[in-house]
């Protein structure tokens, strides 16, 4: 375990490089290693221009993605599902398929990945990506609580895009299951239809609403309130929020932070999780993490019987 | 005038517009503040207003067919309520618009279902049925009433300039015109029928489509839909003759109602057996997923919806009252009565029990929020807009009874119903 943190350590140390600043490094290489790091992560949505959406499309140039260390055996899972990320991203987009894998016997229910989640996209009260269900299951003495984080299961066959009357919502090439806010007209069928209510609706809630000025840098709602106004990045566009205008009064759903993704960087649920429950990856790729675990005798699917296919598979 | 007094139209009209003022509370709310002051939300997606909207929508469907049956089937003993029963159906199928609008997320964006249908989707058909249904219902109320139209231009007052706005110029009184305006209602009614059947039975078919919702996902829930749509329908019809009908009193007038009430049953007794065997073949299958919906209807925490409202006001008593005993008009148009408005009970009881299972074990606690609730009871803000609806389809059926010769027998003269 030591040795695995010192490994993240190393990584976090070298994508955020330029700050300790080696000299003779030019204004581009320090730009390029500005933008990698698994940390600046958490920066990511103050980072972001409106222009970013055109990279996402295609294969990535190396420069764009995250510089690694060397792989090392027995290496922090975080680093190889990013190597494996790097190598994905370099395929054309169709030659992708993002896949989640789940391990429920590391999950220990903390909510870690949901609360993540809710600040990575700024979720609004009542839209929710990626609750964990929690059931108590057996009887006294032998009692366990069970745990089942639910992303969205980014069907092969979603139930959800047949139904909008309006075309707003489609399978990408590469897995995901993607809405477009602009056309959503708000009719919630999709929500109905979608057999793990992966689906909220963004009924135009604010936590600053009936919040009071504070007076203070930091607090209150003036403040807060312009956090609360800062765009979201989903399907790598951005989305401010503002009364009335989309995404409120759409239906939401997680999105396997693609806008991470295509900048080489895990989903946020991913790097969140404590016990590292949650692999992402490349399910075309047999040299993926993802693709190693969707092999194992002890994999399963939610409600396989629906005949959805979910991309999200879950290890018992 | 004084018979529209006894009718009980002033009184009608009082009630329209006291709702009419207590519903715009409700309309200003919600497009100051869109969904934040309502109820539903992520796990109970639909609410009062999709019900209100199937509702209406069943209870114009309802009406239509009636009206096919003296256009289309030519039905002599219905031909006078041919024109009412249009003026119905156009009311209640705006009400029904009206009630599905103002619950979409994006209001402005109605237009994109029409521009960007996906007919791959029930819903995407379901808005084009409705455009040619909403254009059809008017082409053909317009061509019932085109004589009528232009025999009241020359009337004083309000009621006159109305009529002949909405002749659109039409002044042509001959007997040829009237024929070809029969011969048009016929095609229009002829294809008003399986348009009707196609609409309704596609608002069903929206819930029945749903594979991730068992209660729905029946091949019985749009033929159910339209069974209820035709008997909700016809039994508003009943009730809406029996006090603001043609000739009054006539020997005629009786046997329209109770040839209207011969029909409400036969519907209701069908209705009755679609119901049961969609509940109990729910039941006895025993899945607990599949019969979840129908326990939380029949003993849930709303099970005196179910039981009362709907068994007791809107079958068992409207059924003594067409069965048992003489039969009079006044009876069978309590029973009309009864049996239409308790059909929201039905409605609701389609939409809200369908959603209020959780799809996923652990789901109910896992998140909390607005919205992230399987307890669904109408906010405030939900019941002022639905009365809003309510009484927007009354002020249009108002209007066109007050102002238009809706009940105005064409074959006679101005006098006979001053």
């Amino acid at each position: 375990m030591e040795e695995k943190t010192k490994e993240l350590r190393k990584v976090e140390e070298k994508s955020l490089a330029p700050s300790t600043n080696k000299k003779g490094l030019d204004r581009n290489d320090f730009l390029k290693k500005v933008g990698g790091g698994i940390f600046a992560s958490l920066l990511l949505p103050g980072v972001i221009s409106k222009n970013f959406t055109a990279a996402a499309q295609n294969a990535i140039t190396k420069a764009d993605l995250p510089k690694l260390p060397p792989e090392t055996p027995g290496e922090d899972v975080i680093v190889r599902m990013m190597r494996d990320l790097q190598r994905a991203l370099k395929k054309p987009l169709a030659e992708r398929r993002w896949s989640m894998v789940i391990d429920l016997r590391k999950c220990v229910g903390c909510d870690s990945c949901t609360i993540s989640c809710a600040a990575e996209n700024k979720l609004p009260p009542g839209v929710v990506y990626r609750p964990v269900l929690k059931e108590e299951i057996g009887t006294y003495p032998n009692v366990s609580e069970r745990y089942i984080p639910r992303p969205c299961m980014q069907c092969s066959k979603p139930p959800c895009v047949d139904v909008c009357p309006v075309n707003a919502t489609w399978k990408r090439d590469d897995g995901v299951v993607e809405i477009d806010y602009d056309q959503c007209i708000g009719c919630r069928y999709c929500i109905t239809a979608c057999p793990y209510s992966a689906r909220t609706f963004d009924a135009g809630h604010d936590y600053m609403n009936e919040a009071a000025n504070s007076g203070s840098c930091f607090t209150g709602k003036e403040v807060a309130g312009k956090y609360e106004a800062e765009p979201i990045f989903d399907y790598s566009k951005a989305w401010p929020r503002e009364e009335g205008v989309s995404p409120e009064g759409n239906a939401r759903k997680c999105h396997f932070c693609l806008h991470r993704v295509e900048k080489g960087l895990l989903p946020e649920c991913t790097v969140s999780c404590i016990g590292r429950a949650t692999y992402f990856g490349d399910a075309n790729d047999p040299k993926s993490l993802v693709s190693e675990l969707i092999g194992k005798p002890n994999i399963m699917r939610l409600k396989e019987e629906m005949g959805t296919e979910p991309n999200v598979y879950y290890l018992m | 005038m004084n018979q529209e007094k006894k009718s009980g139209l002033k009184f009608v009209w009082t009630l329209t517009i006291v709702a009419l003022i207590i519903g715009l509370f409700g309309l200003i709310d919600r497009l100051v503040n869109g969904h934040a002051n309502a109820n539903y939300g992520s796990y109970v997606p639909w609410g009062l207003w999709v019900a209100g909207y199937i509702y209406l929508i069943g209870l114009s469907a309802g009406a239509f067919v009636m009206s096919a049956l003296v256009y289309v089937f030519n039905v002599k003993a219905l031909e006078k309520i041919g024109k009412i029963a249009l003026l119905t159906a156009l009311a209640t199928l705006i009400g029904a618009l009206l009630s599905i609008w103002l619950d979409l997320g994006h209001m402005g964006r109605v237009w994109r279902m029409i521009i960007h249908t996906n007919f791959g989707s029930v819903m995407g058909w379901m808005s084009w049925l409705y455009g040619f249904y909403f254009i059809l219902l008017s082409f053909e109320f317009w061509f019932a009433m085109r004589v009528d139209l232009i025999k009241w231009s020359d009337k004083e007052g309000f009621s006159g300039k109305l009529s002949k706005l909405l002749t659109f110029g039409s002044t042509d009184l001959s007997e040829e015109s009237k024929a070809n305006d029969k011969r048009k209602l016929k095609i229009l009614g002829g294809i008003g029928i399986p348009l009707a059947i196609a609409f309704h039975g596609s608002v069903g078919a929206i819930f029945g489509a749903v594979g991730a919702r068992p209660y729905w996902n029946t091949g019985l829930t749009p033929i159910i839909f339209l069974i209820g749509a035709f008997l909700s329908g016809a039994a508003l019809l009943t009730f809406i003759v029996y006090y603001w009908g043609p000739e009054k009193g006539s020997d005629d007038y009786r046997n329209v109602i109770l040839l209207i009430g011969k029909i409400i049953l036969g519907l209701l007794a069908v209705d009755v057996l679609l119901e049961y065997a969609e509940i109990t073949i729910g039941l006895w299958s025993s899945v607990p997923s599949e019969t979840a919906s129908l326990k939380l209807i029949l003993f849930g925490q709303y099970w005196w919806v179910f039981w009362f409202i709907h068994i007791g006001l809107g079958i068992i008593i409207p059924a003594i009252l067409l069965v048992v005993g003489s039969k009079s008009p006044k009876k069978i148009a309590i029973a009309g009565l009864l049996i239409a408005i308790t059909f929201i009970t039905v409605r609701l009881n389609i939409v809200i029990p369908g959603l209020a299972i959780p799809e996923l074990k652990g789901l109910r606690d896992a998140y909390t929020g607005p919205g992230l609730t399987f307890a669904y009871l109408p906010s405030l803000m939900e019941w002022a807009v639905f009365v809003f609806t309510i009484s927007m389809a009354g002020l249009v059926f108002l209007i066109g009874r007050t102002f238009l010769p809706v009940v105005e027998v064409s074959n006679k003269d101005l006098e006979v119903n001053k």
